[in-house]
């Protein structure tokens, strides 16, 4: 198995950058996840990592040793497509043995190796099918298939799961898990769905207009969001981000002015906060409840009920909308004036232009990360 | 439904008019070829007469039939098999690796096909007498290749480009040769394109009559001149240019409803997909 280093990686086009420079080193047998928007770069990193795209700028190793100029075939790794990228005129064992076949190893070992991969896979019964007469999430495992039996240093996948329906989606999450487990190898994941990169990842690496915006821990991120667009990204419902302004600033806590009246204090401080300086307050849905009275007052707007929880959209006096998520209990009737209160030890704070401040406490989320 | 219904009959009798209609020369050829000279052009035409095979015995003693039959048959394959080998490497460089000039370059290579042919013949025959290729199936075949090479490029490319490029990647990741990957993978998934693309080059090769009546004579000529030696000086015969047409259009008719099926399932394959 291997390690695989980046740095300050870019990718240039012609007319645009794909890639601004990007520094990780993935660890032996980690499970990294590349989440993000479309468009966000990381299917390109994802691709010059295998060696399908060219390296601009600054050096990949993999097992320490550069790789920027290793043909793809050579570097030793696998990737599993988003199309699945089978070919159609072999049945599930030749697929799954062409990379041996064409390698020259012997038809005795390849079977076997064969056999064990469609062990783990559960592909036993299909392996003389052709891939057209698969599901789509058998054809997801004979990808997987081809990749395990050449017994890569890691697993590349680019959105495996994004053709699969929601409940398939579900079980292959599951199966991919317990393969890493299973085969105790390195794998990265390339995904837009942050519920796949929160469930799967040990590490999650949040990419958005070619830079890498956070890498971190799937708790790390959800509690401690680097800025505002991890905090809008990881998590649904989202984080909900209230406008406010520093009202004073003392040592063991922070007020803020909501605008409306209504004020929240923050257990914790930090020097730079000036009084009137604007931040923005991220609050996750969950950290929100309904109370007689409280600094958060709107109209309910929309209710989602979703069985064991339920999701209560608020209009605030300015327009803004806020999320509460709550259990399955009714709290609040549609077209309802409603007051919140908030677990202020969970909220977030952010400079205006995005950035994260840590205010000085003990905080309960960090020492759960 | 009864509306419909009519609507149904209407197109179907259209679609009979019309293939009546295309179908008609070549009925007209058939039954000529069986006729006398003097009832090929009897008027009004005869429909029912008592048919003779003697223009086919005439046309096979007048002129050498299996002669010119031989160089039809080598110059179609020749110059379908070499417009393969040259167009098969130029269309997958183009379909996977294309560059920002290949759709001009595709343009261009189409556009060849708008000249008249006729516009290059006094070039061309000069350059094949030149050459010494004038009446030789050599030259046939060069010629004939040149003629056909754009649109096998065409052909061959627009399947080329339907194989995922995915597919392609997962070869080069699985560490499969660019030689394996056209072995392995590109022949089996393109071939029925590759068939189809050469049973059209064939046919149209065959058929080819331009450049063959005009570069070629006894010795390399095809069935094209063979026909076009029987509206000679000494005046038209219909019923034995017919016979002659007739021997000349049945192989490759036989051969194109054989292979039919291969030539429409490759014709449609993108369209339908």
């Amino acid at each position: 198995m291997a390690t695989l280093t980046l740095n300050g990686v870019r990718k240039k086009y012609e007319r645009f950058d794909a890639i601004k420079g990007v520094d990780l080193a993935v660890t032996d047998r980690e499970f990294v996840v590349f989440v993000g928007p479309s468009g966000c770069g990381k299917s390109t990193l994802l691709r010059m990592i295998a060696g399908l795209e060219e390296i601009t700028g600054g050096d990949l190793l993999i097992d320490g040793v550069r790789a920027n100029d290793i043909p793809p075939d050579r570097r030793g790794l696998a990737m599993v497509f988003q199309s699945y990228a089978l070919y159609p005129h072999m049945t599930v064992a030749e697929n799954m043995g062409f990379a041996l076949r064409m390698a020259g190893v012997a038809k005795a070992e390849i079977a076997t190796k064969v056999g064990e991969a469609a062990r783990i896979l559960q592909l036993e019964k299909l392996l003389d099918r052709r891939p057209g007469k698969l599901s789509g999430g058998q054809r997801q495992r004979v990808a997987i298939g081809r990749a395990i039996v050449r017994n890569p240093k890691a697993f590349l996948f680019d959105e495996p799961l994004s053709n699969l329906d929601a409940a398939l989606r579900v079980q292959m999450r599951i199966e991919l898990a317990r393969l890493h487990q299973e085969l105790n190898a390195t794998m990265i994941y390339v995904t837009h769905d942050q519920v796949e990169a929160m469930t799967m990842a040990d590490r999650i690496v949040v990419l958005n207009a070619g830079k890498l915006e956070q890498v971190g821990s799937p708790l790390e991120l959800y509690h401690n969001p680097a800025n505002i667009f991890v905090a809008g990204f990881i998590g649904a419902p989202k984080m909900n981000l209230v406008d406010a302004k520093v009202a004073a600033a003392s040592a063991g806590e922070t007020r803020l002015d909501l605008g409306d009246g209504g004020g929240v204090v923050l257990p914790g401080a930090e020097a730079g906060l000036a009084p009137g300086s604007p931040v923005v307050l991220g609050l996750r849905p969950e950290t929100l409840s309904f109370a007689a009275t409280g600094p958060f007052r709107g109209i309910v707007r929309v209710i989602e009920h979703l069985g064991g929880e339920s999701l209560y959209y608020l209009e605030r006096a300015g327009g803004d909308t806020m999320v509460v998520k709550t259990g399955e209990a009714v709290f609040a009737r549609l077209g309802e004036s409603v007051s919140l209160t908030v677990r202020t030890e969970r909220a977030s704070l952010f400079t205006a232009d995005g950035k994260a401040i840590g205010l000085r406490r003990d905080n309960p989320a960090r020492a759960v990360a | 439904m009864k509306k419909s219904n009519g609507r149904k009959f209407a197109y179907t009798v259209l679609a009979w008019v019309v293939a009546l209609l295309v179908f008609f020369p070549i009925l007209w050829m058939l039954l000529t070829a069986f006729k006398t000279e003097k009832q090929a052009v009897e008027v009004p035409p005869l429909l029912f007469f008592h048919p003779t095979l003697a223009n086919f015995a005439v046309a096979n003693s007048r002129e050498n039939y299996l002669h010119f039959a031989a160089n039809s048959v080598i110059v179609a394959f020749g110059s379908t098999a070499l417009a393969l080998m040259i167009a098969l490497p130029a269309a997958y460089a183009m379909a996977f690796f294309p560059g920002r000039r290949t759709k001009d370059l595709l343009m261009w290579m189409l556009s060849t096909k708008m000249l008249p042919p006729v516009g290059v013949l006094v070039p061309i025959y000069i350059i094949f007498q030149r050459l010494g290729l004038l009446d030789t199936r050599a030259g046939l075949v060069l010629i004939d290749t040149l003629m056909n090479l754009p649109i096998v490029v065409w052909m061959l490319f627009s399947f080329f480009r339907d194989i995922p490029g995915d597919i392609l990647e997962a070869a080069r990741m699985d560490g499969v040769t660019p030689r394996q990957q056209m072995v392995h993978l590109l022949v089996p998934l393109a071939l029925p394109g590759i068939a189809s693309t050469a049973l059209l080059a064939i046919i149209l090769s065959w058929n080819e009559a331009f450049w063959s009546i005009n570069l070629t004579a006894a010795h390399a000529g095809t069935l094209a001149a063979y026909i076009a030696s029987f509206s000679s000086p000494e005046g038209l015969f219909w019923a034995k240019l017919s016979a002659a047409s007739v021997l000349t259009v049945a192989p490759i008719m036989v051969f194109g409803s054989l292979t039919q099926r291969q030539m429409v399932r490759g014709l449609t394959f993108g369209a339908v997909k």
